[in-house]
C-alpha cells in the first residue's frame, strides 16, 4: 500500500509540474532571461544590427559613460602679464578642447567634454568633464526627479487622503476625481499636458495671464531649459498622487476609531492627534509609498518621450529614455543594458538604503 | 465630585430611536452598571456621557454643571474601552502618561504620575514595555492606568472585561471592586454580562431598547424585580416563568419563581415531569425537568442528588418567594 501511495503522489506532483510548466517557461523567458541577458550584454559590444562580431570588452561600457574629470584653468594672460577681459569684463579662459583633443600631455582628458564648470576664487576655473555628457545629465535629471518627486508626491497624497478619510456625503466623488489621472495613460496625460504647457496658447500661460490680468508674459514652459524639468515634476506628481493617495487610505482605515476617540478624550488637538496616532500608525505604509514612489521616480520615461525628447540642451535627459534612445535608436544594444544595469543597481541599493533606515529597531 | 446627571436624553442615530427619554441620576462615588442585552443603548448612554456622541435633546450634568456640549476632554471623564485603544508604537509609560505629554507637562511630573498610577496598578515591571508584550489582564490595566493620570471626576468603562478569558475576567472584577474602594472617584460601567454588574455594582441600572427597566442595588434587583424583563435578565440560572393555571392560581398573568426557591416534592407537588438534563457543580446541582404544559423548569438543589435523566420528577415552591406580574409589572401582594 504504501508504496502505491507515493506513487499517486508523485504522480500528483508530475500533474503539477506539468501544469506550472508554461507559465515557469514564460516567466523564465520573459523575466527571468532578458534580466541576466541585460547583465551579459552591458560587458560586450554588442549592437541591433552590425557585421562585426560580438566581442567581450569587460567594463568598458561603464567605464565609457561613468568616466569624469577635473580640470583646473587659469585665465590667459597678455603679454603684459595681466589676465585677458573680454567685453563683459570676465576673464577669458583656454578653450577646453585644447585640453581633451588629442593632447598627448593630457591622456586623462583625451575624449572628453565639458559637463559644467564651477567659478574659484583668484579666477581660477573648475571645469568638469564627463566621457558621456549626456549620460551624466540624465543621471542627474533622474536622480533630482526622484529627490523632488518623492517627497512632494508622497506629501500631497497623504493630505489628500486625510481629507478624503472623512466620513462626509459625496466623498465618494473626490475620490474618483483625484483618481482618475492614475486611471488614464501616462502617454495620453502626457499629451493633454504639452497642450497645457504649451507656450502660444497654453492653458497655464492664458490662466496666468488672465489671474495676474495681463501681466505675465508667456513662457514655452517646454521650450526653456529652466522650466522643462520642473514642468514634467509638476505633471508627474499630479498624474501619480491619486495611486498613493489610495495607498495612504487603506493604511488610515486600518487605524482603530477608538484610537482617536482616546486622543479626543486625552484633549489632543489636530496636530497632536496626526503626530502621536495617526503617522506612528502608518509606519508601515510610509515605507511601502517611499519605495514605490522612489522607483516610479526612476524609471521616467514616457513624459520625457512624449513632451521633450530630452531637449532642449539635454535638460530632461533621463536614464531610461536614454536607455531606449541607446538600445534603439543608436542600436547601441550594449550601451542600453549598461544603463539598465545601473539603473537597476541604483534602485535596489537606495531600496536597500531605505529599508535600512526604516528597520524594526526593537 | 463627580455627580452625574442625565436629564431627558434623547438620541437618534437618523431616522432610528435608539434612546426615548431618559432620566438617571448617578451619585457620586458610586460605582454605577449600566445592564442589558445588546442593542439596549448602554453603550450609546456611555459614549454621550463621554462626548463621543451628540446629544439629539436632553442634558447631561456633572456635578451640577452641563457639559452636554463640551468637548469630551473638558469634561474631566475618562474612558475605558474593550479593545483597551493602547498605541501599539508607545511603551506603557508613554501610553499611561499620554495625556499628560498632550498637555506637554513636565518630563518629571509626567514620571511621577505615571509611576503613582503604575504602582495602584502593579504594572512598575512594565513601564518600558510595548503593549504587545503584555497579556490580556496587563493591557487592561495599562488602559486603566491611562484613565486614572487624567484624575477625573468619572470613569467610563465599556465593557472592559468582554475580551478576557474566564478566571481573569473574576480576578479583574475584584481588582476593579477594590481601585473604586481606593480612589472613590465615580464609575459608570457597561456590560451585558448580569453577573459583572450583580458582583460590583452599588448601583444597577437595567436597560431595554434605550429604556431603564429599573434603578436598585443588586438585592433590590434580585429579589424584588419591578418587571418582568429584570426578573428574567438578573440572576443565573434564569428565573422561572409560568403562565396559564399556575399563575392564574396566584391571581396574576405571569408568575416567576426562582430556581433556588424550587423544591423537590415527594408527595405529589404542582409541577409534574421528567428531568431533562442534570449539572452537577459539587455545592449544588442543577436540575432542568420538562414540566408538561411549561418550558424547562430549573431547580437548584443544595448537595448531591441522586437521579438520573429521564426520572420522573414533581417540583413545588413555597408562596413566601413568588413574584407576580401583570402586563410585565410586578404587583405586590
Amino acid at each position: 500500500m504504501p508504496n502505491n501511495k507515493v506513487l499517486a503522489i508523485r504522480r500528483q506532483n508530475f500533474a503539477g509540474w506539468t501544469m506550472a510548466l508554461p507559465a515557469c517557461l514564460l516567466v523564465f523567458t520573459f523575466l527571468i532571461l532578458p534580466f541576466f541577458m541585460a547583465f551579459g550584454l552591458s560587458l560586450t559590444n554588442q549592437r541591433l544590427v552590425s557585421p562585426n562580431p560580438t566581442e567581450f570588452v569587460g567594463f568598458e561600457n561603464f567605464q565609457q559613460m561613468l568616466g569624469i574629470g577635473l580640470l583646473t584653468m587659469e585665465p590667459d594672460v597678455d603679454d603684459t602679464g595681466n589676465i585677458k577681459i573680454d567685453q563683459e569684463g570676465n576673464p577669458v579662459y583656454p578653450r577646453v578642447r585644447n585640453f581633451t583633443r588629442n593632447q598627448d600631455d593630457y591622456p586623462q582628458y583625451f575624449k572628453k567634454r565639458e559637463w559644467f564648470r564651477i567659478g574659484l576664487p583668484n579666477d581660477k576655473m573648475l571645469v568638469v568633464l564627463a566621457q558621456d555628457v549626456v549620460f551624466m545629465k540624465a543621471l542627474f535629471n533622474t536622480l533630482l526627479f526622484a529627490l523632488i518627486v518623492c517627497p512632494i508626491q508622497a506629501g500631497f497624497a497623504l493630505g489628500l487622503a486625510l481629507l478624503i478619510n472623512q466620513p462626509l456625503r459625496g466623498i465618494n466623488i473626490f475620490r474618483t476625481v483625484y483618481f482618475a489621472p492614475v486611471v488614464i495613460s501616462m502617454v495620453v496625460v502626457s499629451l493633454l499636458w504639452r497642450f497645457i504647457y504649451d507656450g502660444q496658447n497654453g492653458l497655464l500661460n492664458a490662466l496666468l495671464q488672465m489671474f495676474s490680468l495681463g501681466l505675465f508674459e508667456s513662457v514655452d514652459w517646454l521650450g526653456n531649459t529652466a522650466t522643462a524639468l520642473p514642468a514634467i515634476m509638476a505633471m508627474s506628481i499630479w498624474q501619480g498622487v491619486g495611486f498613493h493617495m489610495v495607498i495612504w487610505l487603506s493604511g488610515l482605515q486600518t487605524i482603530p476609531i477608538s484610537h482617536y476617540e482616546v486622543a479626543r478624550i486625552e484633549g489632543a488637538t489636530r496636530w497632536q492627534t496626526f503626530r502621536f496616532v495617526t503617522w506612528p500608525s502608518l509606519r508601515n505604509t510610509a515605507i511601502l509609498v517611499m519605495v514605490i514612489i522612489t522607483m516610479q521616480a526612476f524609471t521616467l520615461y514616457p513624459q520625457v518621450q512624449v513632451m521633450t525628447r530630452g531637449g532642449p540642451l539635454d535638460s530632461t535627459q533621463s536614464l531610461v529614455f536614454q536607455a531606449v534612445v541607446r538600445g534603439y535608436e543608436k542600436q547601441d544594444i550594449s550601451g542600453g543594458s549598461a544603463i539598465s544595469v545601473l539603473l537597476f543597481l541604483l534602485v535596489l541599493s537606495i531600496s536597500l538604503f531605505q529599508r535600512y533606515l526604516t528597520r524594526e529597531k526593537d | 465630585m463627580g455627580h452625574v446627571s442625565l436629564k431627558s436624553l434623547n438620541k437618534f442615530y437618523g431616522d432610528l430611536e435608539v434612546i426615548p427619554n431618559l432620566d438617571l441620576e448617578i451619585p457620586e462615588g458610586s460605582f454605577t452598571v449600566l445592564v442589558g442585552p445588546s442593542g439596549c443603548g448602554k453603550s450609546t448612554i456611555l459614549r454621550l456621557i463621554a462626548g463621543l456622541e451628540e446629544v439629539t435633546k436632553g442634558e447631561i450634568l456633572i456635578d451640577g454643571n452641563d457639559v452636554t456640549y463640551l468637548e469630551p476632554s473638558q469634561r474631566k471623564i475618562a474612558m475605558v474601552f474593550q479593545s483597551y485603544a493602547l498605541y501599539p508604537h508607545m511603551t506603557v509609560a508613554e501610553n499611561i502618561g499620554f495625556g499628560l505629554t498632550l498637555a506637554k507637562l513636565p518630563k518629571n511630573d509626567i514620571r511621577k504620575r505615571v509611576l503613582e498610577a503604575a504602582k495602584i496598578l502593579q504594572l512598575e515591571d512594565l513601564l518600558e514595555r510595548k503593549p504587545k508584550a503584555l497579556s490580556g489582564g496587563q493591557r487592561q490595566r495599562v488602559a486603566i492606568g491611562r484613565a486614572i493620570t487624567r484624575n477625573p471626576k468619572v470613569f467610563l468603562f465599556d465593557e472592559p472585561l468582554s475580551n478576557l478569558d474566564a478566571s481573569l475576567r473574576g480576578q479583574m472584577r475584584v481588582e476593579l471592586t477594590e481601585l473604586h474602594s481606593q480612589i472613590k472617584a465615580t464609575m459608570i460601567y457597561v456590560t451585558h454580562d448580569q453577573v459583572e454588574a450583580m458582583t460590583m455594582a452599588d448601583q444597577i441600572v437595567v436597560l431595554n431598547e434605550g429604556n431603564i427597566e429599573q434603578v436598585g442595588n443588586p438585592m433590590e434587583l434580585y429579589e424584588f424585580p419591578q418587571t418582568l424583563f429584570v426578573a428574567r435578565f438578573i440572576g443565573s440560572p434564569k428565573m422561572n416563568i409560568f403562565q396559564g393555571k399556575v399563575a392564574a392560581k396566584y391571581q396574576c398573568q405571569t408568575l416567576g419563581v426562582r430556581p433556588e426557591h424550587m423544591e423537590i416534592s415527594h408527595d405529589g407537588g404542582i409541577l409534574k415531569g421528567s428531568i431533562r438534563h442534570i449539572e452537577k457543580l459539587g455545592a449544588d446541582t442543577l436540575i432542568y425537568s420538562q414540566i408538561s404544559g411549561y418550558d424547562t423548569v430549573t431547580a437548584r438543589i443544595i448537595g448531591k442528588l441522586e437521579m438520573n435523566i429521564g426520572d420522573p420528577i414533581n417540583l413545588k415552591f413555597s408562596d413566601n418567594h413568588v413574584h407576580r406580574f401583570n402586563d410585565g409589572i410586578r404587583i405586590d401582594s
